[in-house]
């Protein structure tokens, strides 16, 4: 089976859960940027946790059915239509061949994950069929979605909708949202006055917010211990010799704006990183707009582990409520 | 009188560059495809084109304004 993309949306693209085992090579882990969604929407639709589905952001794509099959769209909230007929999100329905999926405009979250029954059946580049157009790895040879594409789809899944993910075990941000942050091994670059700062500010999304990274706004500048800059360091006191960024990590270059790295950020650099939001928190950055308001929360190893285990719990959940 | 609406989030302006005239001002003729301002999100720039056509009656957000889903960026009489 195949479908057809009659508008692609913007920037729409397959993500699975990712590509891990390259980053040291430079090849980012890339996947779907709210991981937590596109299980749900497998989940619903009877795929493996890990098949490939269509990330939206901002905008849903048009398209059409080729064959029967079960769909189910998470993440964001934007009103889902079926040949015009309202569909509830974050829950399994039935599509036939012919039948063409739309959707208005966005009302909250960033990103829509969508899953159908057999998951999408593109070829997988070192292990995933997740894109990463600068280095042409996965999608559609190497690129995003656009209008006229058709898209083979894979056997199995479930065979009828009609379920769905309680609203309570449904994972979103809130108002401002708070993102958990683990300080890092840079973060006695940073006065203690301008570290307090840092958790005290209000932060918004700017406009450079994408796959690669989020750009936040509105703090205050950050302060450094002065030193000598080290041989192989840049001038500005953001700077270190060149070392490794990890998934998470937030560098802020000149000290103003801080930049979280996302699933298709670079591995490496020469700035500075204050320290890394904490693993659970980053399906939470997917769902951001540009001028959403954010606060960042200290948190220690103990409590981000912690984290880690009740976003777990939650998918837990969702696999024994769905049956 | 019709409105055109921003798709997605992100920033809208009216001219294609800082120096450049405003897309349409008031009395344009607008057919549909006719582009009528950008939205920028994601380092890119988005062309917002009109679905009807018209006359350019205004810009109804500013430039350089932020924008949300479904937010009216100009008026056009049909």
């Amino acid at each position: 089976m195949t479908l057809e993309i009659i508008k692609p949306g913007l920037s729409t693209s397959i993500q699975d859960l990712g590509r891990p085992g390259y980053f040291h090579l430079g090849i980012p882990i890339g996947g779907a940027m709210d991981r937590f969604a596109l299980r749900a929407a497998n989940m619903l639709v009877g795929n493996a946790e890990d098949a490939a589905g269509l990330e939206a952001v901002f905008m849903g794509p048009e398209i059409k059915f080729t064959q029967d099959g079960v769909v189910a769209v998470t993440g964001a909230e934007m009103p889902i239509t079926l040949d015009g007929e309202s569909r509830a999100c974050w829950a399994s329905f039935d599509v036939k061949a012919g039948q063409v999926l739309g959707f208005g405009f966005l009302q909250s979250g960033a990103r829509i994950y969508i899953a159908v029954s057999g998951g999408f059946a593109t070829k997988p580049d070192l292990g995933s069929r997740s894109t990463y157009p600068i280095g042409s790895l996965g999608g559609l040879n190497g690129r995003p979605i656009s209008a006229g594409d058709e898209i083979p789809i894979g056997e199995g899944g479930a065979s009828h909708g009609g379920k769905s993910v309680p609203e309570d075990l449904r994972r979103r941000p809130g108002s401002p949202a708070e993102l958990r942050v683990l300080p890092g091994l840079y973060w006695n670059r940073l006065t203690e006055t301008a570290g307090q700062r840092f958790f005290e500010d209000m932060w918004t999304v700017a406009p450079e917010a994408d796959r690669m990274g989020y750009r936040f706004k509105g703090g205050r500048p950050l302060e450094f211990v002065e030193r000598e800059q080290p041989f192989g360091a840049g001038a500005d006191p953001s700077n270190i010799v060149d070392g490794c960024y990890s998934y998470g990590s937030i560098q802020v270059p000149g000290g103003t704006e801080p930049i979280v790295l996302h699933r298709d950020a670079v591995s490496g650099g020469g700035y500075f990183t204050l320290g890394a939001i904490i693993s659970a928190d980053m399906d939470l950055i997917g769902q951001l707009q540009p001028n959403k308001l954010v606060r960042f929360v200290k948190v220690d190893m103990e409590q981000a582990l912690a984290a880690r285990k009740d976003r777990k719990e939650l998918l837990s959940k969702i696999g024994r409520e769905l049956g | 009188m019709a409105d055109i609406v921003s798709p997605l989030p992100g920033v809208f302006y009216h001219r294609p560059s800082p120096d450049e005239a405003t897309f349409k001002s008031n009395g344009d003729a607008v057919s549909v495809g006719d582009t009528i301002g950008l939205v920028e999100a994601m380092k890119t720039f988005i062309e917002i084109k009109s679905e009807i056509s018209g006359t350019f009656d205004s810009y109804v957000a500013s430039d350089g304004a932020p924008v949300s889903p479904a937010e009216t960026l100009a008026k056009l009489d049909d």
